[in-house]
């Protein structure tokens, strides 16, 4: 097809001359702020990759200096050297110390409440409430391991049952019906004798003859009437606080296969000074002792 | 419906007529059925996993449900099926047309990269829902079923290419640039970043053949590019054939397509790093990736100036003809996600927004406002020409679809915008003591809201892409708009000048 040039006439530009399928293209020239804005950009490029790192060679840096590790280990020291002198007070303190001093309680209580909501919250809940399926609540004061400071502070360096760490709190329930200790029977009489100590028994006869094997089999972790051990962990079960579940079903699976949740070790991996502080702040969040 | 419909409309009744005979049609009207098919499917998938992010509990504890697995149902269903169809069939109307060709290779040609495409498709979503993934974002696919594509990829620049050499017009048009560009380009893309060695040949699993930080660059010089190639360059050859024929006018500057097209085409390819700030990528690379993404600004608004302007002189057209305004609407959103994107690959910037909601927000303005309209808009053109109506079946209706897709898209990317600057903020917010303000589970409890939000976007969208479906079904099955056998549209060596134009010169 010949090229034929024509004018728009509402615009008053030319066309090119070609066709397609009825599409015909004005010859406008590129619009001038365009032209000028995409130069900008160019420049503006240019300008960049002088000041800032834009070559592939190790070790070159544009006329700033900047790299961008350094610019974030220099931000991270900075902040360290802010909090530090802080830090090396509460480093030195015992968490009783950081308590009773009210400048350091106070700091204290700050960090503590934002290392347990990035490290703790997880499994406990960002209130410290807990969760079912053995995430004990933080903010009650039924405490399996002791509710005192030192006892949270000994919790939290070591954790519970952590394999490697010799200080962890350690203790295991045996699998009393996996293991052939008690037959399926026993199993549920002992699990009527634990509602019963709750006022909960479904079955009295069967809470009767559990006794002897509730006796025999528990009573030495979690005490005659089932009113726990701190030193072993071993949870009351007088009351109606259940890690695990207070309903029959649950109790019969715990006694018949154990229970045994663990908790990492935190020493070694947060600053012994942030381990103060979580200890600080768990213990203010009501259940302290 | 779907296998059941694409043979009942694809044979339609009056499609003896020489346009028919001269152009191939049938695969196209297949792949414009496809396209809403799709779309609808990607669509809800979207509503759904939009859903399980506000309401977690919608996972429904199976691995085949749980968001992982159907956000790749998503993304696929959207890019690859629902665009991938409206580019291959309009691609395959606007060639044959603006070459005065018939399709290389044929209906046969064309059929085969219908069914190839679909099966495809099919095979990838299966895979994600079954959880067989490369791990990539939006190259999912196993090696298998890359291989496919790449037949089927390498057909499709046989069949566009083999077109475009035979054609009778002198000058390729410039929607035709855009198409090979972005073919080229996305077989380039497929094959590098897909290059892995699988366990063995009975086996879904591959490894990839690079790894670390060079995997992660290949993987978003890929990622960028398909946002570049497939979802910009294939749309902006459909912008340039749909919005002069809906407007009826002269595209406005053939020098400002041609330039814009180069840088477009030199510029996108080296942005991809944007996506890789503060990251273990070398600072050189951040630094270009950010500087590239910045030189991009005005390539991608001279398509958006190109579109726009094209309309001076038509622009009472967009209140008689709605489908004209979800083009240039789609344009308008172009234009606003071309620039939120160098603003982004800002480092100072995308040090707030990386991670965060706004980036989904980014790419849904794109998506949604930008791909799905000018979709819709070449839909509401293409359907009564391949089943040779008169127009559609109602105005109304399409009128409908617009605003409440519009009012979709609204809430969409505000809720985004707000929840993601707000996430970005409270991640790096520090108390008065220089301790973090909020963990990160208070900054997800926080967008819960926007997450509703933007969950009843997603409805809206959806909505609307239900009343198209039906208005075009309406409109295909019309036995009162069918144009009788002289009003069939023969194709004319030289048609009437538009009542605009005057002979001005001839050589």
């Amino acid at each position: 097809m010949p090229t034929k040039i024509e004018k728009d006439q509402i615009t008053g530009t030319e066309t090119t001359g070609h066709e397609w399928d009825g599409i015909k293209e004005l010859n406008t020239p590129l619009p001038r702020w365009w032209l000028m804005v995409f130069y900008a950009t160019i420049a503006f490029a240019l300008l960049w990759m002088i000041l800032y790192p834009s070559l592939p060679i190790p070790g070159a840096t544009g006329l700033t200096g900047w790299i961008a590790r350094e610019a974030v280990t220099g931000d991270m020291q900075a902040h360290q050297a802010r909090l530090e002198p802080m830090m090396a007070r509460l480093r030195a303190a015992t968490p009783e110390q950081i308590a009773a001093d009210p400048e350091l309680r106070a700091f204290a209580l700050a960090g503590g409440r934002a290392a347990f909501a990035n490290t703790c919250a997880g499994c406990h809940g960002a209130g410290g409430q807990g969760a079912p399926g053995g995430f004990p609540s933080l903010a009650d004061d039924d405490w399996l391991w002791g509710g005192s400071l030192d006892a949270i502070r000994t919790t939290i360096a070591h954790g519970i049952r952590t394999p490697e760490d010799e200080e962890a709190r350690q203790s295991q329930m045996p699998r009393f019906l996996a293991d052939g200790m008690l037959t399926a029977a026993q199993v549920n009489d002992v699990a009527e004798h634990v509602l019963s100590l709750s006022g909960r028994a479904t079955d009295e006869a069967a809470a009767a003859r559990g006794a002897a094997v509730f006796a025999e089999n528990c009573a030495s972790c979690h005490g005659e009437r089932g009113e726990g051990n701190r030193e072993l962990g071993a949870p009351r079960l007088s009351d109606h606080v259940w890690l695990y579940g207070g309903d029959k079903a649950s109790i019969v699976r715990s006694i018949s296969y154990a229970r045994s949740g663990v908790m990492p070790a935190w020493q070694g991996r947060l600053d012994p000074a942030v381990i103060n502080m979580l200890t600080v702040y768990v213990h203010a969040l009501g259940g302290g002792e | 419906m779907h296998i059941g419909g694409t043979a009942a409309l694809a044979a339609g009744p009056q499609i003896a007529s020489r346009t028919a005979l001269r152009y191939v049609e049938g695969p196209i009207r297949a792949f414009a059925i496809a396209t809403v098919f799709w779309g609808i499917v990607g669509f809800l998938m979207g509503v759904l996993i939009a859903s399980q992010l506000a309401w977690p509990l919608l996972n429904l504890d199976l691995e085949w449900t749980t968001f992982g697995r159907l956000r790749p149902v998503h993304t696929s269903a959207v890019i690859f099926a629902f665009g991938g169809n409206a580019l291959l069939g309009t691609s395959l109307y606007v060639v044959q047309r603006t070459c005065r060709a018939r399709l290389f290779g044929g209906e046969d040609m064309g059929w085969f990269l219908f069914w190839g495409y679909q099966f495809f498709i099919v095979m990838a979503a299966l895979g994600y829902v079954l959880g067989v993934t490369q791990g990539k974002e939006y190259a999912e696919p196993e090696w298998y079923v890359d291989l496919w594509l790449t037949v089927v990829w390498v057909t499709y620049l046989v069949a566009f290419g083999g077109t475009i050499l035979k054609r009778e017009e002198p000058h390729i048009y410039v929607a035709n640039w855009f198409y090979l560009a972005f073919i080229v380009t996305i077989a380039m893309l497929h094959i590098g970043n897909n290059l892995a060695l699988p366990v063995s040949l009975g086996h879904a699993k591959s490894y990839g053949a690079a790894s670390g930080v060079q995997d992660a660059m290949i993987q978003w010089w890929y990622g960028h590019n398909a946002v570049g190639f497939f979802l910009t360059a294939g749309f902006l050859g459909m912008m340039y054939y749909f919005i002069p024929k809906q407007a009826e006018r002269p595209v406005y500057s053939y020098r400002l397509s041609i330039v814009h097209f180069w840088s477009l085409i030199f510029l996108y390819i080296w942005a991809g790093p944007h996506h890789l700030h503060y990251t273990a990528l070398p600072d050189w690379t951040q630094t270009l990736g950010m500087v590239f993404s910045v030189m991009l600004w005005m390539p991608s608004w001279g398509g958006m100036i190109n579109g726009l302007m094209t309309l001076s002189g038509a622009w009472d057209k967009l209140r008689t003809d709605p489908a004209l305004r979800f083009s240039v609407v789609a344009v308008g959103f172009y234009g606003m996600s071309t620039f939120e994107g160098p603003v982004m690959s800002i480092k100072a910037v995308n040090a707030l927004s990386h991670y965060t909601d706004w980036t989904i927000g980014h790419v849904h303005s794109g998506a949604m406002g930008w791909v799905g309209f000018i979709i819709f808009g070449a839909m509401y053109y293409l359907v009564p020409k391949l089943w040779r109506k008169r127009g559609l079946w109602s105005r109304r209706l399409v009128e409908w679809h617009f605003w409440i897709a519009t009012l979709g898209i609204v809430l969409y990317i505000t809720a985004m915008w707000v929840s993601g600057i707000m996430q970005g903020l409270m991640w790096r917010a520090y108390d008065e003591l220089g301790f973090l303000q909020y963990s990160f589970i208070e900054t997800v409890a926080a967008m819960h809201p926007y997450y509703v939000i933007r969950m009843l976007g997603g409805v809206l969208y959806l909505t609307g892409a239900l009343l198209m479906a039906y208005n075009l079904w309406r409109t295909a099955t019309s036995e009162e708009l069918a144009e009788g056998e002289e009003e069939a549209r023969v194709p004319t060596h030289a048609p009437a000048p538009a009542p605009a134009f005057a002979a001005a010169a001839a050589n």
